[in-house]
């Protein structure tokens, strides 16, 4: 055995011990721990890439979430007979998979009560076996996969329609509401854009239309020339990006630039207000959808965007998602008067809760039932809903 | 047809794009042999600064052509102090220690800039003002702008000035002198610490003019762009052999076209099987193909026993 | 006599704290840590592997990730119900062949991709085999990334999920065990499993670096054509360079697909391939023990700055002044720097490599 790796190996062992020190969790307050004022402090972890490529994304999704846990602090609200002071725990899981990983069990750690989270699917699917294995509820704001919900954990829900959802709704809309013949698809090639852009085909095809040509591009692009040039050898009369903004933007202008005929469609990734400034005057007449009723149809959706954007800057995407997801958490905590995951879990599974996108309820397997959609187009430069589909859609009563 | 001619100029504007970062890193690497991993993250702060100049002056009330020369200059400026930064911070300290080191702190620097542009400029996507005329022309069904004509020209006219000072300038003399042999060269009486951090400049220098014409073109600027605009280019270097400009300019007008051509034609190629997402591999097929032939890259030189 | 009885005593005293480790970790910081201190020996063996190919052979290798990609997806494959999509005939319930059987499997795999690899670099040098490793390892993740049509074989970018727990003697580690009366959770369990890898992975490599193989890698990273005018075949010695190192990392690929259950290419991004050669480089190249170091520090760096830069700065100023998350991989990249500038060639530099920095003529090799 060679012996002069000891050193260095007790050395790397000490480093891990003694960062110990510089570590100062606040675990000496469990979940039923009291606050010093008597009320019972509960932790809700959330999680999202606040660093690299999707930081923006991540930072809108831990504003909507603070600002829902800074209401229930304000309104004052009491659970099993405490005062209850709700604490976030906001964690950067660098939309890294093994990340996320660590992340979920730090938060496990922490004793959270609940998560909202991850925003991406690729994140939210390795940390929901955690997070099931510890039987915490985890409600992601914005993964849509379908296998983030199909794995049988009875933790994972989620307050976003899934990519089956919205793929199929938007691809009847292009094929039979916008009458489109010939389609052609983009993807980037992410979980994301890859599962709402298959899903799209699989219904354009079956409400009778064509998909001429399918091109890919990647989520750090910025040149979409030669794909679009390939696109138009096969002039179809619409296209549909399944991507982000980021990149949905600069594909509209260029779709404009080089003179394509036809109309530019994209899922709730491309549902920004980036995805106008990035296009430019190139973003009139696209398409786009977002799951969930628009927030002036909501009680309370047009004052939370006012708050909001008076609080930290205009909704990027997720936020009013995230601040359904925390809502809908407490008011299932409040329904099972308890904080102890255990307990309010069936009355997460079994709630009707109006939040500022929709009424959520969820199916048995976790995701939104029903599922209204809204499809929006820009005109004059603003994103201006068109018709909301979708089995329910509920509006206040 | 007028498909295939509309693919050459994709391929060619992005490739020029592509040969004026591969530029930055070939002059530093012909000096140095060093990869100059953070080009990219100059290439996104020359962007950013352009554009933070622009939108300062263009609230002011300065009229479009001022402001633009203006914020070139405050990009240039800006970019040549942090090169010459970078190479005294990172890279001089290592210039005796093994080829790696310099790599890992080249690594550190991409991060550090990535995150302070984070912190300065914030993590949205940042849309860039429409100054140059995107007037279009028609050549034969193709289409192409007036940006586009702008940075494939300014490619061409920026590799023949950088040829002209390496090739005909005392200060080139000495660049070379310093690629050829360091030792050598300090007995002759070049500066060569001078040198060197002339040519970061230079590098840095050009590297801003990339992002301001980068961003122009697309209309964005965004914190992490630079990362896989400089992936590129680098490969774009080593393609036409790194160390050499008509490299550069050739291997970054060959990636562009490869990659536009790949898209537009590996769905048929494969019949089918392989689409515009296998545009990458494509790419690197190319290049592992050349290098198998050519192991210094298209125009580099044999430098065989160099390690 | 008395070394050895020393040495005998270290040797127990490093056994036992490693053994104890994950108790100690969750009893002071919490389960996270176990689970970091889980993935830190997942990149101690890649960073093992990968100095293989970068500290023995001098084979700069920017694409290693893809090895592990490899690993992976051998288990993610014959190891999930992920296949009954693929071919509903013949696997109705997917493939769950025993992760004992795979991992040899994932680990040849990986090392005929090393050779795949290796075959038409043989001639190339420095920063052009750096490049082309670097476009083997994309062209691996873009190909797992797409591969989901025609045939659905990786589920493309959804990735595979799902995956079986590794199990010992049918024992599953992804539960809570009970061993004689001792509770493990399932991050410990995968503690000692990945220990005992890891060990196995420092004694091959300690192995291989003593051997005639080793000593005639390291005469190749000195001087290529002297080695060869020494008589020794070049070609058939960087081959097996690549191929051992893809070994290490198939191997610790299978064992990353059954400790997560879940697999997708934007865990074998590049900047992974450049994190694994950072922990190589910063440790001190070729040296096992630096290697081991650099893994170390890198694994837990991002870790510890997330749990102590709010801290810090409510220390120093009272309040939290600037965004902890930009500041976390601020503060990692001038880490970066800082150590590298301090020690160039690595924290704990191999012997051979003092030496050489020792003279003054500047080392010529990587």
């Amino acid at each position: 055995m060679p012996f002069r790796f000891i050193h260095p190996l007790l050395l790397a062992v000490i480093t891990l011990a003694l960062t110990g020190c510089e570590k100062s969790p606040t675990t000496n307050s469990s979940i039923t721990g009291q606050g010093a004022s008597g009320e019972l402090v509960v932790r809700i972890g959330a999680s999202a890439p606040l660093t690299g490529p999707q930081a923006h994304l991540g930072k809108d999704n831990e504003n909507g979430t603070r600002m829902a846990i800074d209401d229930a602090n304000a309104k004052g609200i009491t659970i099993g007979g405490h005062k209850v002071r709700f604490e976030l725990i906001s964690e950067d899981d660098q939309a890294d998979p093994k990340t996320a990983t660590i992340v979920a069990q730090k938060l496990v750690d922490n004793k959270v009560s609940g998560i909202i989270g991850h925003l991406n699917s690729g994140t939210s699917i390795p940390a929901s076996k955690i997070y099931n294995d510890n039987g915490i509820a985890q409600i992601s704001p914005s993964a849509t996969a379908v296998n983030y919900t199909a794995q049988g954990y009875r933790t994972a829900f989620r307050v976003m329609a899934n990519d089956a959802q919205q793929g199929r709704v938007l691809g009847e809309y292009a094929a039979k509401n916008l009458a489109a013949k010939k389609i052609a698809v983009i993807d980037d090639r992410t979980a994301y854009g890859q599962g709402l852009a298959d899903e799209f085909i699989k219904a354009a095809q079956a409400n009778g239309a064509q998909i001429v040509a399918h091109e890919y591009t990647n989520d750090k692009a910025m040149d979409f020339t030669a794909v679009l040039t390939a696109v138009k050898g096969k002039k179809p009369d619409l296209l549909f990006y399944g991507g982000m903004d980021a990149q949905g933007g600069p594909m509209a202008k260029q779709v404009k630039a080089l003179a394509l005929n036809l109309k530019f469609m994209t899922g709730d990734g491309g549902y920004t207000p980036e995805f106008i400034k990035l296009a430019g005057d190139a973003a009139e007449g696209a398409y786009a959808s977002l799951p969930g009723v628009p927030l002036d149809k909501m009680p309370g959706g047009k004052e939370f965007e006012k708050r909001f954007v008076a609080k930290y800057q205009p909704i990027q995407l997720y936020a009013p998602y995230c601040y359904d997801a925390v809502n809908v958490m407490i008011a299932a905590m409040q329904k099972a008067d308890s904080v102890d995951p255990a307990k309010y879990l069936p009355a997460l599974a079994g709630i009707s809760y109006d939040g500022v996108t929709a009424r959520i309820q969820f199916d048995e397997k976790g995701d939104l039932k029903g599922g209204a959609i809204t499809v929006y187009q820009v005109q004059q430069a603003k994103w201006q809903p068109l018709e909301t589909l979708g089995a329910i859609a509920p509006v206040a009563q | 047809m007028e498909i295939l001619l509309q693919q050459i100029i994709n391929g060619l504007v992005q490739g020029s794009v592509y040969a004026l970062v591969a530029l930055g890193y070939t002059m530093v690497y012909g000096i140095l042999g060093l990869i100059n991993f953070a080009h990219g993250e100059v290439v996104m702060v020359g962007a950013m600064l352009a554009l933070s100049a622009l939108t300062a002056l263009l609230g002011m009330g300065v009229p479009p052509v001022p402001a633009l020369l203006f914020s070139v200059m405050v990009a240039m400026a800006g970019c040549m102090v942090l090169g010459y930064g970078i190479e005294r911070i990172a890279y001089r300290p290592l210039r005796h220690a093994s080829r790696l080191a310099p790599l890992i702190t080249a690594i550190g620097v991409s991060i550090v800039l990535q995150n302070l542009a984070m912190m300065i400029w914030g993590r949205e996507y940042h849309s860039f003002p429409q100054l140059i005329s995107n007037d279009t022309h028609n050549f034969g069904g193709a289409i192409i702008n007036d940006i586009q004509i702008v940075i494939f020209i300014l490619a061409l006219a920026i590799m023949a000035g950088l040829m002209v000072v390496v090739h005909r300038t005392r200060l080139g003399c000495a660049m070379r002198a310093v690629a050829e042999n360091q030792h050598a060269a300090q007995l002759m009486g070049v500066d060569i610490n001078r040198v060197i951090s002339i040519t970061f400049m230079l590098g840095s220098a050009l590297a801003a003019i990339a992002g301001l014409m980068v961003s122009a073109n697309y209309g964005l600027a965004h914190y992490y762009m630079g990362f896989l605009l400089g992936l590129k280019a680098f490969t774009a270097a080593v393609l036409g052999g790194i160390g050499n400009l008509r490299g550069a300019m050739l291997g970054g007008l060959l990636l562009g076209l490869i990659e536009s051509l790949g898209a537009g034609y590996i769905g048929d190629l494969t019949g089918g099987f392989m689409g515009s997402n296998y545009q990458d591999v494509f790419a690197f097929f190319v290049l592992i193909a050349v290098l198998v032939f050519r192991p210094s890259g298209l125009l580099g030189e044999r430098l065989a026993e160099r390690a | 006599m008395k070394l050895v009885r020393k040495s005998g005593v270290q040797l127990a005293a490093l056994v036992i704290t490693l053994l104890l480790l994950p108790f100690i970790t969750d009893a002071l910081l919490g389960r996270g840590w176990v689970r970091i201190a889980d993935f830190a020996m997942l990149y101690i063996m890649l960073a093992l592997g990968l100095n293989i190919v970068v500290g023995y052979a001098g084979l700069l290798d920017l694409g290693y990730i893809a090895f592990f990609a490899v690993g992976a997806y051998c288990y993610a494959l014959t190891g999930s119900p992920h296949l009954a999509l693929a071919f509903p005939m013949a696997f109705p319930d997917g493939v769950h062949l025993s992760f004992w059987i795979v991992l040899p499997l994932a680990a040849l795999t990986a090392g005929s991709f090393g050779m795949l690899l290796g075959a038409p670099t043989l001639r190339l040098r420095g920063d052009y085999l750096a490049i082309v490793t670097l476009g083997f390892g994309e062209i691996i993740r873009i190909f797992l990334n797409n591969l989901n049509a025609p045939i659905n074989l990786t589920n493309g970018p959804q990735g595979i999920s799902r995956i079986d727990p590794v199990r010992v003697a049918d024992v599953s580690l992804s539960a809570t065990q009970n061993i004689f009366g001792i509770a493990f959770p399932s991050v410990h369990l995968y503690f000692y499993l990945f220990l005992a890898f890891t060990a196995l992975v420092v004694i091959v490599s300690r192995r291989l670096e003593r051997s005639r193989i080793g000593r005639a890698w390291m005469a190749i990273r000195e001087d290529e054509i002297a080695a060869s005018a020494m008589g020794l075949n070049t070609r058939n010695l960087k081959l097996l360079a690549f191929a051992m190192g893809a070994m290490f990392g198939g191997a610790s690929g299978a064992l990353f697909a059954g400790f997560q259950g879940f697999v997708s290419p934007e865990s074998f991004s590049l900047m992974e391939s450049i994190m694994v050669l950072c922990m190589v480089v910063l440790g001190g190249m070729g040296n096992i023990a630096g290697v081991i170091l650099g893994g170390v520090l890198l694994a837990i760096l991002p870790e510890v700055l997330r749990h102590s830069v709010v801290p810090l700065q409510q220390a120093l100023f009272g309040k939290t002044v600037v965004d902890p998350e930009s500041l976390r991989m601020l503060l990692f990249g001038t880490a970066l720097i800082v150590m590298m500038l301090y020690r160039p060639a690595g924290l704990l530099p191999s012997r051979v490599r003092r030496r050489e920095l020792g003279s003054d003529e500047a080392p010529e090799s990587l």
